[in-house]
């Protein structure tokens, strides 16, 4: 009844690609994340931030005085780094809590490839969930370099949050709790008692590269801008290369276990 | 492989069948080899010191709950490192290697999918991540193996258990691997189903793919497999062929507690037979017989009884667990 073809290996041709990005791992993930209930719980804050924004201008504050509270302390600070959390976690920890990962890990690729491929997802959609909204704010200030500015350092803390929070998936079992820590923690406690974690902070690298594109009054950084660029780069292919590793020597446990 | 091979004691050495050691023929692609595995978490020991080799046809991985059957197929599968040894397959590290998952198929027991995922996207993911030459061919032709065609449109989320994992078991061969290795497959499975799956490992088997599965349960393996690795207690207790392993569950000491209508005359009765090596009479009322030979005493008993005119109100197997049957294998 059951014909069975002969054996092509096809494993020659596996090896000699160059692999970074997979479609298919792309597009399951992005159906997965848009899925997750608490992903679609947290979509009400960027709106909170422009609601915020639409609010206080109409009241007649003037931007020099709103653009600090809810742009850069509720925007930069809050709404960028949750919501990197919750997707930079969503792509790669709850396939592992799940058991999903499963079905990828034993597939002849390159973890380069899924890695990669899943964070092309988180990083594409934390740039569009809160650029376009604090883009909204920095036009609503009257400030198109401010609203270019802001999709940047959206793009910038994307890419080093991301890559943080998806090694945070592989290395512990409570990523989104350590995750909260190190926002809440580091870059909201600390950064206001010692100067000199401010070297250490994505929130400090994403204010440096805003300020400096929107060359505006309204922001003022403390970094030099290569050291913004410099220590993002160190942060997003590092967390990136030490995600991949994890990754090979991922440990795949039983129901039981 | 048809020689049963019992260690005597628990002690390690020569477990098992013999694990050739010669070198492998390219081609050899369909080997699963385990060398002097074992895996332990902390102090705890899951696995101890397994050697084996999987040839092509089907074997049942045979072993109670918690014996360390997951833990080596998922370190077949290179989803675990052994703590010591070394796992191959078609001669290659199963470990930190992900090329050898184009020769490998795996069916883990955690029955997670995305139930937002179609049956059909989920074979055809699975056919375009092998970098299969012609994917929706292949996705086709492994749901038409496991006889899916049907419901392949409908989410996953709305499939049976037993669906579900015909599905897993599609994607698991669209490459048409050589090596399967399924864990529990037929758990969640309809009478039809199963008997369906057991078609398709064998017919798997039949055409060169080595094929393992796991189960606790014997006539499972007894019905798909005539060669059996059984694990006990994280060590290959027994390996060969199955009828032999058959046999020596079906002639061993087993204990029976039996009520009647009169206990002593059947005990003076039962005492006069071989296959009965004691028995206790229990002062609140019934017997306990231990038989030396499980068949003998069954097929004996309602013949004593008749000529003794003792009506058996109950017969109960006092022993008849799996665990029971596995410790007095590795026993033997």
């Amino acid at each position: 009844m059951t014909t069975l073809t002969p054996l092509t290996p096809p494993t020659a041709r596996l090896r000699g690609r160059l692999a970074l990005f997979n479609p298919t791992i792309a597009r399951i993930t992005t159906r997965a994340l848009f899925g997750q209930r608490r992903f679609l719980l947290l979509l009400p804050l960027p709106v909170l931030v422009v609601g915020l924004a639409v609010l206080t201008d109409a009241s007649g504050v003037h931007p020099r005085e709103w653009v600090d509270a809810v742009v850069l302390d509720l925007g930069l600070t809050v709404v960028l780094p949750v919501l990197a959390l919750i997707i930079g976690t969503g792509v790669l920890g709850t396939e592992i809590d799940d058991g999903t990962l499963a079905h990828v890990l034993a597939k002849p690729l390159p973890r380069r490839e899924i890695i990669l491929s899943k964070l092309v997802v988180a990083v594409s959609v934390t740039t569009v969930t809160t650029g376009v909204p604090l883009a909204l704010t920095g036009f609503l200030a009257g400030s198109p370099s401010l609203a270019l500015a802001l999709v940047i350092g959206s793009l910038v803390g994307a890419l080093a949050y991301c890559a943080l929070f998806a090694a945070l998936s592989l290395l512990t079992r409570r990523p989104v709790l350590i995750g909260l820590a190190y926002i809440l923690i580091w870059e909201s406690l600390l950064q206001n008692i010692l100067d000199g974690t401010r070297v250490l902070s994505i929130y400090q690298y994403v204010l440096t590269v805003v300020d400096r594109v929107a060359n505006s009054t309204l922001v003022s950084a403390n970094l030099s801008l290569a050291v913004a660029l410099a220590m993002t780069f160190i942060f997003t292919v590092g967390f990136t290369l030490l995600a991949i590793d994890r990754l090979r020597s991922f440990a795949v446990v039983g129901e039981t276990s | 492989m048809s020689t049963l091979t019992v260690p005597a004691g628990s002690t390690g050495g020569s477990l098992g069948s013999p694990a050739p050691d010669a070198p492998k023929a390219p081609g050899t692609g369909g080997l699963v080899e385990l060398r002097g595995v074992s895996k332990w978490y902390g102090n705890v020991v899951a696995v101890n010191d397994i050697t084996m080799t999987l040839g092509p046809g089907v074997t049942g991985l045979l072993g109670p709950n918690g014996a360390g059957k997951t833990t080596v197929l998922h370190m077949m599968a290179g989803f675990l490192p052994p703590s010591r040894g070394e796992v191959l397959i078609g001669g290659e590290p199963a470990w930190r290697n992900p090329f050898v998952y184009s020769g490998l198929g795996i069916v883990v027991e955690r029955e997670a999918v995305h139930g937002f995922l179609s049956g059909w996207d989920f074979v055809l993911a699975s056919a375009k991540l092998h970098r299969l030459p012609n994917p929706e061919a292949a996705a086709r032709r492994a749901i038409e193996l496991v006889d899916m065609v049907e419901p392949m449109h409908r989410r996953m989320g709305t499939y049976s258990k037993g669906m579900r994992q015909r599905m897993r078991v599609a994607a698991a061969l669209v490459h048409d691997p050589a090596v399967l290795l399924l864990d529990e497959p037929f758990n969640g499975m309809d009478p039809r189903q199963r008997l369906h799956m057991m078609e398709l490992l064998h017919a798997m088997g039949e055409a060169g793919r080595t094929v393992l599965f796991s189960s606790h349960i014997l006539e499972e393996v007894e019905q798909v497999s005539g060669t059996v690795q059984v694990i006990v207690a994280g060590r290959l207790a027994a390996s060969g062929d199955f009828r032999t392993i058959r046999r020596l569950m079906t002639h061993r000491p087993h204990v029976f507690t039996i009520r009647s209508s009169d206990d002593r005359r059947l005990a003076v009765a039962l005492m006069g037979r071989a296959s009965v090596a004691g028995i206790d009479i229990d002062p609140q009322g019934g017997l306990t017989v231990r038989a030396s030979d499980y068949g003998t005493f069954t097929r004996e008993l309602p013949k004593i009884a008749l000529a003794e005119q003792i009506r058996v109100q109950r017969l109960v197997p006092a022993d008849e667990s799996l665990e029971s049957v596995f410790s007095y294998l590795v026993g033997a």
